[in-house]
């Protein structure tokens, strides 16, 4: 029995959250230390995690597998593939930027205390913990059961990050943020917890059928896998068809794909930047490669059918969200409508069923990653600055605060995918991908680059250049605390511009493996035919 | 030792007819429940001949002591086997010592022990005289308002015969899941519903509100327990007994033919309509749609610790009569009751679910979910495999301490008038106390199935029998009510932590080890069944076969 670092992994941090939640009241500068402490631990372990990974080695590595619940047929199964362990270095890269901008913003706003109990700092720390391990937790499940237990588990810390730490600053007054705060928190709950519900009845679908005819009910990937291979475990056509349609609609809520996105702007609105690249940097990739991990490898067949439908939505979620983010007056929900877009993007890449599609979009979600987080967090600052999130409050920026207007056009660059930088090499390859096999979808979603230069460059030109507005006067440029989560972002994003081969290296070979579990009737993707 | 020789245990003991046969009464087996009486009649004499002052304590503690005994028997003969291979029919046919018995029993026996515990709080309210009050009226006779009340209350009086009552009620529930023919099943139904309606009407705060409740309780329960002494009035027209065995004997046509009853003997009419009288009989103490009208209103005006109690208790031994009913005397009858079952259970969860939506009483948003919740167990109950049968005992294990302990939480909610239980008092409650608040929160998931509590295993495991016995559909609409249930648990949870806290609002109040006893216990099962919960469903699955 090999040392469990996977589960080290994810223990780390959930450790961390009730180590935190315990630092007294007084002791708040003590409890960010702790909780940064932890995320750095992670952090390291998750970069172990990438280096022992071989990407020429078996499928699924660093396994560890016990029983959990026996009569469900629920066991504790880990394991990473190339993706997995990308995704959850990318969720431990990100945490402790999270925490370090957002590192004032659950302080008290007055000493006084009603209840000494109240501690809302350690709290607020806990819960970015909590997430992070049920997160981790998730990627590295190799038990479809034991995925959904974190799934679903997520959501509940997120919910109270949400709804219990807003912005400060509120153009409609105190009383009217918290209504939209709890409102936002209320509803990305139950979206997500309707999404997961039908996900449940799948789940036990899934269960009927493998103890059907497998004798014991099993929710272990890899013996379903090989059930399957051998012969042993047929799903119906039909049955297969509506457990797909089952775990999709979670994951779809979850990514979210058009129509069912509306949460997302209220969620990003409403909560504070750090607690927005939480949701849609960390959380909502969950969604997306649940459905390269799940959707694809348990229901190949029918993830062959459902393909043309979800193709479309994805190419509506690209154009519909980048119109949208044209449109809006408020900071957080332009980004958060770029966000549709570029979920669109990634959903696009994993069924058009294409090698490049496939690694663009794995790529993606780690670019998505940091370019969101670097845009959103340097957003945050600005918007703590102002005390308003509406665009139209924002003018001649550059002026007063040279770096972080230049920190935030970056950002945004990064977000249009400008060659040089990360995002274009994933944009490029799912577009690649998307075309080989499907170029008119293809042609319609490289519309959303385009829209996209036109979001990003007119937020740049009405928040950062013209005329200083009233109330940028005396705005403080970036403190050395926001530029040490500004910076590493910034360098990453340019470094895997330049150099994505160390991510693709990983990526690629397990994308190849997903890739062979839904062709196994075809022959070759169309493309390889082609050469 | 197969069903056909536990069965020929009981048919030995038939055919002396001749002369008026000596009962054979096995004590040994019937210990919990001889206990239990015997500590209840216990406490009337305490009542009746102990000075006033130390009677709180000589009850609390034979209550206690008692349970504890009663436990003590069962687990010992869970021991001996009685629940798996010794299972056999005891008291002349009349109650069953089997595994779902010995398992439903023991819950009962614990959430009783536990419902103790709230009894006897004495901190949360104020002191009324200098003396310290319980959640229940001085003197039950005394009409509220009156001068009478007012002087006993002065007095400092408590009303002690709640434990004895308790302990009655806790007897009678003992005895329902496990009684064997349908005369010891309406005995046993009268035994603990009448405790249950004087409790009711003994809340010391809102007493017209709570005499009302026990009113409509008694009502509506008298209805019932007609409803269902006239279906076994009919059932026994059919079978010519009263025997589960005899009667499931004659519906599958195996029984001989008694002369005398030979006119109606296999008449289905008689058979179809007495069971439906039986099975609404027993729906109503469920509290399944459409037989649910009483529980908000008895919820919202019974003293909450009565409330806790009998959410939890009622529901564990009336589901496991139903299931002894349906499994035991109609496994025949599958085709007939089950699509009826079906929409008893899809109305009985949507409509729980969507009701609570509109509720502002804390109190009667705990009843509706109940039903909801009874809607899931009966998704369970339908399946009729042993996996049905083991889920259902899980989720009532799970249900029942959640339920106690979510009530146990709503007694420490109070304002001047007592407990505040109007939704919007407890706005921010989250920021006044967050220790009870965070605890009400975790309650409220577990009603709601998030995973890692037991709620979330319990409803698993009875979707996945449904599921397993050809009930898909019913699942579905089981995880869609979630979906609308989850809602307003989430309603709740905003509420408390999202929401400013009032000025005037209400406080929390700092309970006794008894009331944190009790929650403490809530928390934890509701943890351990959620985390761990494979040594409880190896439990359930061993207990999970009916000695017929």
């Amino acid at each position: 029995m090999s040392f469990p670092l996977l589960t080290v992994t994810a223990a780390v941090p959930a450790v961390g959250a009730v180590v935190t939640a315990a630092v007294p009241a007084a002791q708040r500068t003590a409890a960010k230390y702790t909780a940064l402490l932890f995320s750095l631990a992670t952090l390291v372990l998750a970069a172990v995690v990438l280096v022992r990974f071989d990407p020429g080695g078996n499928r699924y590595q660093l396994t560890e597998s016990h029983a959990w619940i026996k009569d469900f047929g629920l066991r504790y199964e880990l394991g990473v593939d190339g993706i997995a362990a990308v995704m959850v270095a990318l969720t431990a890269l990100l945490i402790p930027f999270v925490m370090l901008a957002g590192w004032h913003d659950a302080d008290p706003l007055e000493d006084v205390n009603p209840n000494r109990r109240w501690r809302p700092t350690q709290g607020f720390f806990a819960l970015i913990l909590l997430v992070e391990a049920m997160v981790v937790l998730s990627f590295e499940a190799t038990d479809v059961f034991l995925f959904y237990i974190f799934f679903e588990a997520m959501l509940i810390p997120v919910y109270f990050l949400i709804g219990g730490f807003g912005d400060r600053a509120h153009a409609a007054g105190e009383e009217e943020a918290a209504r939209q705060r709890s409102y936002a928190a209320v509803k990305f709950l139950l979206y997500n917890l309707a999404g997961g519900l039908i996900m449940l009845a799948a789940v036990i679908g899934l269960y009927t059928v493998t103890a059907h005819q497998l004798g014991t009910g099993t929710f272990s990937l890899q013996e379903i896998l090989s059930a399957r291979a051998s012969g042993k475990l047929h799903i119906e056509t039909s049955t297969e068809r509506w457990l797909f349609l089952g775990f999709f609609f979670a994951f779809a809520v979850k990514a979210p794909l058009w129509p069912l996105h509306t949460w997302l702007p209220n969620a990003m609105g409403e909560s504070t930047a750090p607690v927005a690249v939480l949701i849609t940097a960390v959380v909502d990739k969950v969604g997306t490669f649940a459905m390269l991990r799940f959707c694809l490898q348990l229901f190949p067949e029918a993830s062959k059918w459902a393909t043309p439908v979800i193709l479309v939505l994805a190419v509506i979620s690209i154009i519909y969200g980048a119109l949208l983010a044209v449109g809006q007056r408020d900071i957080k929900r332009l980004i958060a409508y770029a966000s549709v877009s570029h979920f669109g993007f990634i959903i696009l890449g994993i069924f058009a069923m294409t090698s490049q599609g496939q690694s663009g979009a794995t790529l993606y979600m780690v670019n998505h990653g940091i370019s969101t987080a670097a845009l959103l967090l340097v957003a945050g600052f600005l918007i703590t600055r102002r005390g308003s999130r509406l665009i139209a409050d924002f003018g001649g920026v550059q002026k007063v605060a040279p770096v972080l207007a230049g920190t935030f056009l970056i950002g945004g660059l990064a977000t249009l995918s400008l060659p040089g930088l990360a995002p274009f090499v994933s944009e490029f390859l799912v577009l690649v991908g998307t075309f080989s096999r499907y170029p008119v979808l293809g042609i319609i979603a490289t519309l959303g680059i385009v829209l996209a230069a036109l979001y990003v460059l007119v937020l740049y030109q009405r928040t950062m250049t013209g005329p200083v507005k009233a109330g940028i006067e005396g705005m403080s440029d970036l403190k050395a605390r926001e530029l040490l989560v500004v910076t590493p972002l910034i360098a990453l994003l340019l470094f895997l511009g330049v150099y994505p081969k160390p991510v693709t290296d990983i990526v690629n070979p397990s994308v190849n493996h997903t890739l062979s579990d839904v062709h196994k009737t075809d022959p070759k993707p169309a493309l390889e035919a082609k050469k | 030792m197969s069903a056909s020789s536990v069965h020929s245990l009981w048919t030995t003991a038939a055919p002396v007819a001749d002369k008026f046969p000596t009962p054979h009464i096995e004590y040994a087996q019937l210990s919990p429940v001889l206990i239990v009486f015997a500590a209840a009649a216990l406490g009337v004499l305490v009542e009746a001949f102990l000075p006033r002052r130390s009677r709180y304590t000589a009850q609390v503690g034979v209550a206690a002591v008692g349970l504890a005994a009663a436990f003590a028997a069962i687990v010992a003969l869970a021991d001996k086997g009685y629940g798996t291979t010794k299972a056999h029919i005891a008291a002349m046919g009349a109650v069953a010592v089997d595994g779902p018995a010995l398992f439903l029993q023991g819950t009962i026996l614990l959430v009783g022990f536990v419902a103790i515990f709230t009894f006897a709080e004495r901190r949360l309210d104020q002191r009324a005289h200098g003396n310290r009050v319980d959640s229940f009226a001085a003197q039950g006779s005394a009409v509220p308002g009156s001068d009478q009340e007012k002087a006993a209350v002065r007095a400092g009086f408590t009303s002690t015969e709640v434990f004895p009552l308790l302990m009655f009620a806790v007897g009678g529930m003992l005895v329902f899941p496990a009684a064997n023919d349908l005369l010891t099943l309406f005995v046993a139904l009268e035994v603990f519903s009448l405790p249950l309606y004087i409790l009711c009407a003994l809340a010391r705060r809102n007493r017209l509100m709570s005499q009302e409740a026990a009113v409509k309780y008694f009502l509506l329960g008298a209805f019932s327990s007609a409803f269902l002494l006239f279906g076994i009035a009919l059932l026994y027209g059919y079978a010519g007994t009263v025997s589960y065995s005899g009667i499931s004997a004659v519906i599958d046509g195996t029984a001989p033919m008694n002369p005398a009853l030979a006119s109606t003997t296999g008449n289905d009419a008689l058979l179809l309509i007495g069971l439906a009288m039986v099975t609404m009989g027993l729906l109503f103490k469920v509290g399944a749609v459409p037989f649910h009208m009483w529980t908000p209103d008895v919820y919202q005006g019974a003293p909450t610790p009565v409330t806790g109690f009998m959410a939890s208790a009622t529901k564990v031994a009336a589901f496991g009569a139903l299931l002894r009913l349906l499994y035991v005397v109609l496994p025949g009858m599958r085709w007939d009751w089950r699509p009826v079952m079906w929409g008893v259970a899809i109305i009985t969860m949507l409509a729980g679910a969507v009701i609570a939506v509109t509720q502002t009483d804390v109190k009667r948003l705990l009843a509706y979910s109940s039903i909801a919740h009874a809607g899931f167990i009966l998704a369970g109950v339908i399946a009729t495999t042993p996996d049905g049968i083991s889920s259902v005992l899980f989720y009532l294990a799970a249900y029942s301490f959640v339920t106690l302990g979510a009530f146990a939480v709503v007694t420490l909610v109070r304002d001047a008038g007592g407990e505040a239980t109007h939704l919007s008092r407890w706005a921010g409650l989250g920021r006044r106390s967050p220790l009870v608040a965070a605890v009400f929160a975790v309650f409220l998931l577990a009603f709601a199935g998030i995973p890692l509590t037991s709620g979330f295993a319990g409803k698993f495991a009875v979707f996945k029998a449904a599921a397993g016995g050809g009930a898909m559909p019913l699942v579905i609409v089981g995880v869609i009510s979630s979906a609308i249930a989850a809602f307003f648990y989430i309603r709740v949870i905003v509420l408390m932590f999202f929401s400013e806290p009032k000025a005037d609002g209400p406080t929390v109040a700092v309970p006794s080890v008894m009331t944190s006893t009790a929650i403490a216990v809530g928390v934890a099962v509701t943890l351990v069944l959620g985390l761990a919960p494979q040594y409880f469903l190896d439990l359930a699955d061993k207990a999970g076969v009916f000695v017929r």
